[in-house]
């Protein structure tokens, strides 16, 4: 018993990283209607930076905020300077796009901090949370700034004027437009905020896995899996197959013989195949109906 | 005077030239009908006055041209344009429709105050307001789709057929409240439709369009009694 709840609360901890990075992915799905694979390595240049910040003498909370600022300008300027071009350019030139951003930014990760592993602190610590044995505290303090940040981004989606706008512009941008919204630059935002959030995301699973500039390839296939079980088409769904994701990752490789950690990466990718198959529009997605 | 003026206005989609140079002019505070079978260049019209066609020629709101600004900035000067289908946010609830009618808006404080004056002209709306857009019925929808334009405060509103698809009763009901919205809200309408007959009662002057030419204008009295107009054109 004791066994099971300490793998589901670690599984909720890893599950509240695949839920942000799932959340940086569908808001930007959402926007332009492409996958960006480049969203972990942006995540992970984050996590440098926010490292760098601290070797020059900021604390972590200091360090975090500014890298969050950064990565928010950096995400616009990504959209603005590199993608605005390719609005309407098709899909292979998207996939390119993406593809040559993940090269660029892990390769100039690697050549500014190098590609040897580097400890990342943690805010929180690493004894057990409250002196139980079932959760460490950075575990229960992933948990607990991933729910901080969605009730955030819930309430700005839903009580502001800016998150109304944000919405509108993605779901309908020709009607957007037509109500004033100029979804270029909602678009440019959509990149900023998601950037910002993949940045919590680095950040919280650095002292993890280590810094190191790959250390977001795994974590980017459970999101992409957890965006797909959710729905690429929900924000909230994204998020809810990000905990999903993690819990049944640590389930399986606990009570399935055979599984360990070397099978849980095939696990992410037959549970997406799975969903595309059964579901595609994944547990929470809309299944648009086009008018014709 | 003079709210809008369009003058040798052409529209194209990509090669294919769907305006072939059309001119007309919209009083402030009236309404105008632009009348015309299917394909004759109505919605082109209306999109080409919001910017979302190419098109070349001059279209003047108040005095300032249009060309080369984005729909958005058009609809920031005060043109609410429910365009063919409503472009109603289908996701979101009746009123967040009405907020994101008036996101543009700078005067925040009395949107409130707007949003309860349309569920007075509108009070089905009232009884919907949280329930999603998208599963409101048709009639229901273009009321939303008014009132929502009408959130943005506009001087000039485009209506791109919105008796389509509605039953007889509705329609009546839906163009009683374009008069009443006319008067009091002292908003100009620009409004396309294939009802001739419904659309010449409430407008004052009306221009008849075919294949991307206007063929006809005049005030609505003149081309509603006109026998001739109205067995060729118009079609009742
Ligand atoms: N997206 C488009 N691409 C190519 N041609 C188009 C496009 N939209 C309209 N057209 C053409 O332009 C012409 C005018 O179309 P428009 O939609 O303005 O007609 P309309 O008067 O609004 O007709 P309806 O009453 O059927 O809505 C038509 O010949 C149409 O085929
Ligand atoms: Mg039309």
């Amino acid at each position: 018993m004791e066994l099971l709840t300490n793998q589901i609360l670690a599984g909720l901890a890893t599950g509240a990283i695949y839920a942000c990075m799932a959340l940086a992915v569908v808001m930007i799905y959402q926007a332009i209607n492409h996958l960006n694979f480049a969203q972990g390595e942006m995540a992970m240049f984050s996590t440098f930076i926010a490292w760098q910040l601290m070797q020059w003498g900021l604390g972590f909370w200091g360090a975090f905020a500014l890298t969050l600022v950064i990565s928010f300008i950096g995400g616009v300027a990504l959209e603005r300077l590199l993608f605005n071009p390719l609005t309407n350019a098709p899909v292979l030139v998207h996939v390119a796009g993406f593809i040559a951003l993940f090269a660029i930014l892990n390769s100039v990760a690697g050549l500014t901090w190098d590609f040897t592993i580097k400890q990342f602190p943690s805010p929180f610590g690493s004894t057990g949370f409250l002196g139980s044995q079932l959760i460490s505290k950075h575990q229960a303090g992933i948990i607990g700034v991933a729910f901080a940040m969605l009730s955030l981004l819930y309430g700005f989606f839903r009580f502001t004027r800016i998150g109304l706008a944000l919405r509108a512009a993605a779901s309908q941008p020709e009607s957007a437009r037509l109500v004033g919204i100029d979804t270029r630059w909602m678009v440019a935002l959509g990149w900023g905020m998601a950037s910002a959030i993949g940045a919590i995301a680095g950040v919280l699973i650095a002292p993890v896995v280590f810094l190191e500039p790959n250390m977001m390839g795994g974590v980017l296939l459970y999101s992409f899996a957890a965006a797909v079980l959710g729905g690429l088409s929900s924000p909230f769904g994204s998020v809810l197959g990000g905990f999903i994701v993690g819990v049944f990752e640590n389930l399986v490789s606990t009570y399935v013989p055979g599984v360990g950690t070397e099978l849980k990466l095939p696990i992410a990718l037959a549970l997406i195949v799975t969903v595309l198959v059964i579901r595609p529009s994944g547990l929470l997605g809309r299944v648009v109906v086009k008018r014709v | 005077m003079t709210l809008l003026a369009v003058d040798g206005l052409r529209a194209y989609y990509g090669q294919v030239q769907a305006l072939q140079g059309i001119s007309f002019a919209l009083e402030e505070g009236t309404v105008t009908a632009l009348l015309g079978a299917n394909g004759a260049g109505k919605t082109t019209t209306l999109r080409a006055i919001c910017n979302m066609v190419r098109s070349t020629g001059r279209i003047e709101f108040d005095g300032k041209p249009l060309a080369g600004i984005s729909t958005e900035s058009v609809v920031r000067l005060g043109i609410a344009h429910v365009p063919q289908g409503r472009g109603t946010f289908s996701a979101m609830t009746v009123e967040e429709n009405l907020q994101l009618g008036a996101i543009s808006r700078k005067d925040t404080k009395s949107i409130g105050r707007d949003i309860e004056r349309m569920y007075e002209h509108f009070p089905v709306l009232k009884r919907r307001h949280t329930q999603q857009a998208g599963t409101l019925s048709g009639g229901e929808q273009q009321m939303l789709a008014v009132a929502r334009a009408l959130m943005l405060r506009p001087r000039l509103m485009l209506l791109d057929e919105p008796s389509f698809g509605l039953a007889p009763l509705i329609v009546r009901d839906l163009f009683a409240i374009l008069r009443k919205v006319n008067l009091e809200e002292k908003v100009a309408i620009l409004v396309v439709e294939q009802n001739a007959q419904l659309a010449l009662e409430i407008a004052q002057k009306a221009y008849v369009i075919e294949t991307g030419s206007i063929v006809m204008s005049g005030s609505a009295k003149e081309i509603a009694t006109n026998e001739d107009i109205r067995k060729s054109y118009l079609g009742y």
